[in-house]
């Protein structure tokens, strides 16, 4: 066995008192790529700036271990290294990726100033030398006109690229580890899955050893070599990818794998089927098919734009078309899923049929009754039957109510009465306990706050529930309970859901129907099982190639994947979009003939 | 309400029970006379056993002037915060709140007075109605008002844009239970820091109205009126400027203080 490269040993951390990292030991071998995988809490990104002496500027402080840096004059301790030593190695023998590539760049100066920085802090380059190293290294990373890309500020570059600028500068100076923290948390799944395949590369081209930290189980199936997973401030398991995801030892690893929705895995499911948790005692039941579908929600060419205000009279001089003539329909008792990636349109569609954006054309019936053509006094009768759930439980609860109030209030504005009861009622039915009713949400976690939204959701009986990215914000376990307790819902009280999300696993377990969107437009439409199993439209195709897949068996990342940016949805005032007309492939089944997906 | 026993809530809430009873209390158990009565042989006297914090250039005692004036100065500012409390903070909320053409309309109307400087607003109100005490605590009132009232819209505008704003929209809550419920508890914080800094500056204002003649009218103290009488004095009896000035720093301190644990006290989150 070789020398391992970095060794961490006994490492504890706290930040100011409270114990963030408890007995994390575990080592990286020379050119692996070792996933340390865990949920929020757990100390994986602690790990990670201890590793950088960077915890300390976060106010944490190393109590106890060893971090050894393996060196050409034999390891060194980092944990006691000084800050001269530290500056030195950071950047330059362990390059770091943050999660946010919108922040992590300093916007006031350009590419080439931000390469060549590091650069010439640790090898005396002239100017001219940086710069072209500084090329070579854009193009390592793919960017396209790598030359235009130097004189470019972080802004006008996109999320992907600027990812990409964030890699190419922490392989600046050739580290021998890369530290990558969450760095695909926050971008889309296409760029996702480039991001990971440059990651891949670039691993392979230079034989450097990488350190990723991630929440997400598919992520670490696809490129991990060893698995470290964490809990809590400790490590309850490391091993290699497949033995994990094969045959997990720790009872913790085995519950996060089960909660992890899997692409692929509801083939040949005729229904919506809840997760199997570890710990339930019975089989999850399927939610059983409806014999005759009756429509709930109908929405006809809805068509919502957002004004581009601009110059010194801030007049409308562009549109934001973001939902463009879009038609579906939910059944009673059904889920129809918005799947897309940002700036799609799918959470204005949302919203516009809720009416909390004004759509500008189309028609939208709930029951039979046009919701678009409501006053506002109606309207407000209207929201009865159709809620809401939000993706940022933190956001969505007013702190300063208490969580009885939050549930009370839907039923004092629609006079309804016994709400003190019928809160109760509702506490146990998303299973929080009534000891709850008096506290303030910042005293609940993230699951236990979206539970009360789904309350809220519920508490003036709805019949369909829009629920935009409702998961997104938890962790898998944590997701993998809500989304249970929506399709339970779902089951008990015939709730039709319109669920928006980005997550092809997710959709593809929840819903009845998938619809795909794209600038704005719905690409492709139809029953679950068509759009997964026989996706027509190349954008879905896509999709779902990009989505990776918890399974170390199935990985599809050891190439360079490429997807089409998307391109703007502004457009000039006097832009006069075609209508969506579609191919029938299949039993309610469609696909567009004229996306702008070229 | 444990919150206001810390440290800070047991001295910020002292200060501020201190200076109210003071305010209430001095004029009643304080003769008038005390404060006017002029030792003309102790003019700008240090600190002597007849006059324990000295005299001004009248030789009227700065101990019982400072007091008597503790009723007239927190009168003046405390009911002219209010008064812009009220008329802002309507203004600000709805502003901020409904946006569009109010907010324009509104808001133009905010920076119109906001073009003038605060204490020129007050006088030039002040000498329009006429030199009163009543008048006074209107000319600082109106003045103080498009400061709070621009910063309520700013939050009651962040506070509109939050999620839990919308998803009480989407629950069917109508406007006005909206503001009340959801948009005031969570713009509170700032405002309360705002105003206890509104109240050191209304002390001052009532000062500079009190020099030209159009506020707390002689022989009447106020510590205003004592600071900007010391002006000319500074260099033989610093006394003068330091004992109320020394009165307006801590009651601040105390308000600051007291506004920081009722902000707290206030907030679920850190109890």
């Amino acid at each position: 066995m070789t020398k391992p490269i970095v060794e961490i040993q006994g490492l504890r951390v706290s930040f100011g008192g409270t114990p963030a990292v408890k007995d994390v030991s575990f080592a990286i071998q020379p050119g692996e790529t070792v996933c340390v995988v865990g949920e929020s809490g757990s100390g994986k990104s602690v790990t990670s700036l201890s590793l950088m002496r960077l915890v300390e500027f976060g106010g944490g402080d190393i109590l106890d271990g060893r971090l050894l840096l393996e060196r050409a004059d034999g390891p060194l301790d980092l944990a006691t290294a000084g800050a001269a030593t530290m500056q030195d190695i950071r950047g330059n023998e362990i390059g770091m990726i943050f999660q946010e590539p919108m922040t992590s760049l300093n916007p006031v100066f350009t590419i080439e100033r931000q390469l060549t920085d590091g650069l010439r802090m640790h090898e005396p380059l002239s100017a001219a030398q940086a710069r072209t190293r500084a090329l070579d290294l854009l193009r390592e990373v793919r960017i396209p006109e790598p030359e235009r890309r130097l004189r470019q500020y972080p802004h006008e570059l996109s999320g992907g690229m600027r990812q990409r600028v964030v890699i190419a500068i922490a392989m600046a100076c050739r580290p021998r580890l890369l530290i990558a923290d969450e760095p695909t948390t926050a971008l889309d799944v296409t760029i996702q899955a480039e991001i990971l395949a440059l990651i891949n590369r670039l691993k392979r081209e230079t034989g450097m050893a990488v350190m990723f930290i991630t929440h997400d189980m598919a992520v670490v199936a696809q490129i991990a070599d060893r698995v470290v997973v964490m809990y809590q401030g400790d490590v309850v398991e490391t091993g290699t990818a497949a033995e994990i995801f094969a045959t997990p030892k720790a009872e913790y690893t085995r519950a996060l794998l089960a909660a992890v929705p899997r692409l692929g895995e509801m083939r040949g499911k005729p229904a919506p089927e809840p997760l199997r948790l570890v710990g339930d005692t019975h089989d999850p039941v399927p939610l059983t098919p409806r014999d005759t579908p009756e429509p709930l929600l109908e929405v006809r060419n809805l068509t919502t734009r957002f004004p581009v205000k601009g110059g010194i009279l801030r007049r409308t001089v562009a549109q934001v078309h973001a939902v463009e003539d879009v038609s579906f329909t939910v059944n009673k008792g059904e889920t129809l899923s918005l799947v897309g990636e940002s700036g799609c349109g799918k959470s204005s569609c949302g919203r516009s049929i809720l009416r909390l954006v004004e759509p500008v054309s189309g028609s939208v019936y709930l029951g039979g009754e046009n919701v678009l053509a409501q006053t506002k006094r109606d309207m407000r009768a209207m929201r009865r039957h159709m809620q809401m759930i939000f993706q940022d439980p933190f956001a969505s609860l007013n702190p300063y109510m208490r969580l009885q109030a939050q549930l009370t209030e839907p039923m004092q504005n629609y006079g309804l009465d016994n709400r003190a009861d019928r809160a109760a009622a509702l506490f146990d039915r998303v299973g929080l306990p009534r000891s709850f009713m008096r506290r303030f949400p910042h005293e609940l976690s993230g699951g236990q706050r979206q539970r009360i939204a789904i309350a809220r959701a519920l508490a003036v009986s709805p019949g369909l529930i829009v629920a935009d990215e409702a998961v997104s914000a938890l962790d898998v376990s944590v997701q993998a309970q809500v989304l249970n307790l929506m399709m339970e819902l779902q089951a008990d009280l015939g709730l039709s859901y319109l669920f928006i999300s980005h997550d092809m696993a997710v959709v593809e377990r929840v819903s009845h129907h998938v619809a795909v969107m794209y600038l704005g437009r719905i690409v492709e439409i139809g029953p679950r099982a068509a759009v997964f199993e026989n996706p027509h439209h190349p954008y879905t195709q896509a999709l779902l190639q990009a989505v990776p897949i918890a399974d170390p068996a199935r990985r599809k990342l050891d190439t360079d994947v490429s997807f089409k940016p998307i391109p703007s949805p502004i457009h000039p005032l006097d832009h006069r979009p075609a209508p969506s007309v579609y191919d029938t492939v299949g039993p309610g089944h469609r696909v567009i003939q004229n996306s702008d997906y070229a | 309400m444990r919150g206001f026993l810390t440290a800070k809530g047991i001295i910020g809430g002292g200060i501020v029970v201190i200076v109210l009873l003071t305010a209430l209390f001095a004029p009643l158990l304080i003769p008038d006379t005390w404060a006017t009565q002029m030792d003309m042989r102790a003019r700008l006297s240090g600190p002597t056993l007849a006059h324990p914090l000295g005299t001004d250039q009248l030789g009227r005692d700065l101990m019982y002037r400072m007091l008597l004036g503790a009723q007239t100065s927190i009168m003046i500012a405390g009911t002219a915060v209010l008064m812009s409390l009220v008329i802002g903070l309507p203004l600000g909320v709805i502003s901020g709140y409904f946006g569009g053409w109010i907010d324009n309309v509104l808001m133009r109307l905010v920076d119109t007075l906001l073009a003038f400087p605060a204490l020129l607003l007050a006088l030039t109100i002040s000498a329009v109605l006429g030199p009163n005490l009543t008048n006074t605590i209107i000319a600082i009132g109106i003045a103080f008002t498009p400061y709070l009232a621009r910063i309520i819209r700013g939050e009651a505008l962040r506070v509109a844009q939050m999620p839990y704003v919308e998803a009480a929209r989407a629950v069917g809550t109508p406007d006005t239970l909206m503001i009340i419920r959801h948009v005031l508890p969570n713009i509170m914080p700032p405002v309360i820091v705002q105003v206890t800094i509104s109240l050191a500056f209304a002390i001052l204002a009532e000062a500079g109205l009190s020099f030209l003649g159009l506020g707390t009218q002689p022989p009447d103290a106020s510590w205003g009126l004592m600071i900007q009488a010391s002006r000319d004095f500074l260099d033989v009896a610093p006394l003068t400027a330091l004992v109320p000035g020394a009165a307006v720093a801590i009651t601040v301190l105390g308000l600051n203080m007291f506004g920081d644990v009722l902000r707290d006290v206030l907030d679920p989150r850190t109890q």
